[in-house]
């Protein structure tokens, strides 16, 4: 065996769509390893005897038992190592954080690269997709009763895994289409929606039943479920946009992001007028923010054919949230980027329409809670760039409409539901939450995972009768 | 799911249905609405609910022939079904015995203010309508809305049904005549911006049902932002009703017409997909 040269050959770059033809289409932009790509990828692990990857894994991925089944031709098993403790691997390979996660603990980014162990997650479950995915068997029912609220990945996750114990799942969403910020949220050039309908198709298969156009807080309260369900897990994330609160963010063509993804994504606006809904790109469009949802803003506004794409961020490059790939694709497509940059205004023209923004140039300060330098506005820097769309995405909050008449769970100031993070349990006996509702907005392998702990805890709570106290530490 | 069960002609240009959908039946409260998906490709539209029948399990909505969603609901027929029908959605409407209340309805406003004058006559108030369209044969559920209010005050612009007034003529001298504890008015904006007007010298609250631009219908997009008392508003999960004297009308006006052009297209593209069909049958 090649070992010798492990860890030390270059890292295997992923093979992606030209950046000037990806800026004009939707389709997926990293293409994803061949076979042979991936075995030498994988060959570069060097197998360590105490995995550091795994640390930096939310949910500890068994990252070398999956790679050395993978070079070793093992598909089935490198598949079934990985979904040990990861049941959305081929979304989480397209969209999990690496960098700053597993890729970051890798030994061999020390003196290289470390090992791709997002492109090798994403190149097996797309392998196992491919083989058309196998049905687990399903316990047989038990006949207790579980509400899902919330279609995204934490609550996909808690469905899967309770469904296959062999619990009567419903699954109750509030859209039109299951997946969450999945589906209307991250685009289709970074997470096709075929990837996501494989694994609603999935739960479905294990028994779940989806309910879509299903609002809690609306056409049931939580305390109706309680009378209807044994347990409840609540993944209702976090889908209330935050806004900037300065002079003319009502204007036509100011948009949250949510807004404007929902349109482009969910509804399909970018292929108006075959589907209905309308959105509106002008030639230049400003994105407010840095984060995840910013690049898709900005990257789906040029797709849409806006000439100019601005990412308007308060802090600098060293801050910027969003994960390394995605700034270097908006990068390579054109996207410009203007730092330490803050808007105060946004202003219009006489038909009620975004004519621009006023903004002001910030400088770094000390550091504050967070850790990172405070930006402070720069006194008399003001100034103005000339812009059709303006998109804010400037970070989300828990939607508080499901909480209407349940007044026995707790909440956070921030609006984020409080839960046990060991067992997903809130301060409402038999209601579970994890995901952005209880973290706000996070990662969707933080969701996935505590979608998978609630689960855990709700058929350990379920089937062992009064084993399990609701809150034991609580007095 | 969703099935329409009935539907009728109310005037050339609005339609009655009557859709299958018991758990939102159960639910309604007067002033909510639903979102609704004609088909697979559709847009999301609300529509507020103007009935509905616990016992049947079926709610009732009203809809105005204006673009290409709405037109496209008028060619299903009994038995099809919507994509998606998704409620109750908004606050309800708050519900006391003021005491002599008016409720205004301009054209659709008719339907939405139906299910109001109910509640608000079973919580012992007494009802006054008004209802008006431009003309008679715009008009519809006068019978339904007697049966409803205490009193029912039929105008046309026009005067070719009723008496010849706009609904604000008769509103200012109930507001002039009477003790008149709350006002609601519902219609195209520009009538309810009227309303406002006519009862804001008699220092009477009025409500209105803000109709901006949707797309969740759950407070999670802002694309209904409305500006009321100074304060931004999502319509949806805040509203729809609002106190018609702090409302920011012209910011409504101008987010309504955003989308002009889209729309105009997209009806287009609709009559044109219809006269092919038309000539495919037609052979
Ligand atoms: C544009 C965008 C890009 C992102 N990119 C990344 C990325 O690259 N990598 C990454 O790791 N993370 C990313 N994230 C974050 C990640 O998607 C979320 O952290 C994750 O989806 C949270 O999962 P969840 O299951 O908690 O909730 P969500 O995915 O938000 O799903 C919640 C679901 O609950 C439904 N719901 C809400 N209220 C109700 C109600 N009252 N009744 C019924 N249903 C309700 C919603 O409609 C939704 O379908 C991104 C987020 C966005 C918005
Ligand atoms: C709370 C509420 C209740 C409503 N109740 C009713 C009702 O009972 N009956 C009825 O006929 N109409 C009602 N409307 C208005 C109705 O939603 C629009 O007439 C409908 O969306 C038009 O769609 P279209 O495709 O046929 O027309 P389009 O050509 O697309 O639009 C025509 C006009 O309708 C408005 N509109 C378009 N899209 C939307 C949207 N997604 N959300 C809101 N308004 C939009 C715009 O002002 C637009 O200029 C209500 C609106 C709201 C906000
Ligand atoms: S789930 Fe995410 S963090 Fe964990 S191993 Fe896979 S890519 Fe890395
Ligand atoms: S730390 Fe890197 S080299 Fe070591 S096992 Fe994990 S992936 Fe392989
Ligand atoms: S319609 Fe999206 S927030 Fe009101």
């Amino acid at each position: 065996m090649a070992t010798v040269n492990q860890g030390q050959t270059a890292r295997h770059a992923m093979p992606a769509q030209d950046p000037a033809v990806r800026a004009h289409n939707f389709n997926e932009v990293a293409l994803g390893y061949t076979h042979e790509m991936a075995v030498e990828e994988a060959l570069r692990c060097i197998q360590c005897r105490r995995p550091l990857c795994i640390t930096g894994c939310p949910v500890q991925v068994r990252i070398p038992e999956f790679i050395k089944a993978l070079r070793e031709g093992d598909m089935w098993q490198s598949v079934a190592y990985l979904k040990d403790h990861n049941s959305l691997p081929a979304i989480c390979g397209r969209v999990c954080p690496q960098e700053t996660q597993c890729e970051q603990q890798c030994v061999l980014g020390r003196r290289g690269e470390p090992v791709a162990i997002g492109r090798l997650e994403r190149f097996v479950a797309d392998w196992e997709r491919q083989q058309g995915i196998r049905i687990p068997e399903v316990a047989p029912s038990n006949g207790k009763r579980v509400a899902i609220v919330g279609s995204g990945p934490a609550g996909l996750t808690a469905a899967g895994d309770l469904a296959k114990k062999g619990y009567q799942v419903d699954m109750l969403e509030a859209l039109h289409a299951a997946g969450g910020v999945l589906i209307y949220g991250i685009p289709e050039f970074r997470l096709p929606k075929s990837v996501v309908a494989a694994e609603i198709d999935y739960v479905k298969q294990l028994g779940v039943n989806i309910r879509q156009n299903i609002v809690i807080g609306k056409l049931y309260t939580m305390d109706e479920l309680l009378q209807e369900y044994d347990a409840i897990f609540l993944g209702t994330g976090a889908g209330l946009p935050i806004m900037m609160n300065i002079p003319g963010e009502n204007l036509n063509g100011v948009y949250s992001a949510n807004e404007f993804l929902t349109r482009v994504n969910l509804m399909k606006a970018f292929d108006f007028p075959n589907w209905d809904t309308p959105v509106r790109v002008g030639e230049r469009v400003a994105v407010v923010g840095a984060g995840n949802v910013a690049m898709d803003a900005a990257r789906c506004s040029l797709r849409l054919g806006a000439r100019e794409v601005h990412i308007v961020y308060r802090r600098s490059r060293d801050e910027v949230p969003a994960r390394a790939e995605e700034v270097e694709h908006a990068e390579e497509e054109g996207v410009i980027f203007d730092f330490l940059t803050n808007p105060v205004a946004v202003l219009g023209n006489e038909q009620g329409t975004v004519a621009g923004l006023r903004c002001i140039r910030m400088a770094l300060g000390e550091p504050d809670e967070s850790g990172r330098r405070r930006p402070v506005p720069e006194e008399g820097s003001e100034f103005e760039l000339a812009m059709d769309t303006v998109i804010m995405a400037l970070g989300t909050r828990p939607n508080p409409l499901v909480f209407t008449e349940a007044l026995g769970l707790q909440r956070s100031r921030q609006g984020t539901v409080v839960a046990d993070h060991t067992t997903g349990r809130t301060t409402q006996e038999r209601v579970w939450a994890g995901g952005d509702i209880v973290t706000g907005a996070a990662t969707v392998i933080s969701a996935m995972g505590a979608g998978r702990v609630a689960a855990n805890d709700i058929d350990a709570y379920l089937s062992g009768g009064c084993a399990s106290p609701w809150a034991p530490e609580e007095n | 799911m969703y099935r329409i069960l009935s539907k009728a002609t109310l005037t050339p240009v609005t339609t009655e249905y009557v859709i299958e959908a018991p758990e939102i039946a159960r639910k309604a409260q007067a002033g909510q609405f639903v979102i609704v998906r004609v088909t697979e490709h559709g847009e999301r539209i609300p529509l507020t609910i103007a009935d509905n029948d616990i016992e049947a399990g079926t709610i009732t909505i009203v809809a105005q022939e204006i673009g290409a969603t709405t037109q496209r609901m008028k060619q299903l027929s009994p038995g099809d079904s919507l994509a998606s029908f998704t409620g109750p959605l908004g606050r309800p409407s708050e519900m006391e015995n003021y005491g002599n209340v008016v409720l205004v309805g301009g054209g659709l406003g008719i339907a939405a203010i139906h299910p109001i004058c109910r509640s608000l006559r079973a919580a012992g108030n007494h009802v006054i309508a008004i209802i008006g369209a431009r003309t008679g044969e715009l008009l519809f559920w006068e019978e339904r809305m007697r049966a409803v209010t205490d009193e029912l005050i039929v105008v046309t612009d026009d005067g070719s049904y009723g008496r010849k007034a706009l609904t604000t003529i008769p509103l200012k001298e109930l507001c002039e005549e009477r003790e008149i504890a709350r006002v609601w008015g519902v219609g195209p904006a520009i009538m309810m911006k009227f309303v406002a007007l006519t009862t804001k010298p008699y220092g009477v609250k009025t409500i209105v049902s803000l109709n901006s631009v949707m797309v969740d219908g759950t407070g999670m997009c802002g694309a209904c932002r409305v500006s009321v008392g100074g304060r931004t508003f999502f319509a949806c999960v805040d509203g729809p009703e609002f106190d018609a004297h702090q409302v920011d009308w012209d910011l409504l006006f101008s987010r309504q017409r955003y989308y002009l052009e889209e729309e105009k297209r997209a009806l287009e593209l609709f009559q044109k997909e219809q006269i092919k069909s038309g000539q495919e049958d037609a052979r």
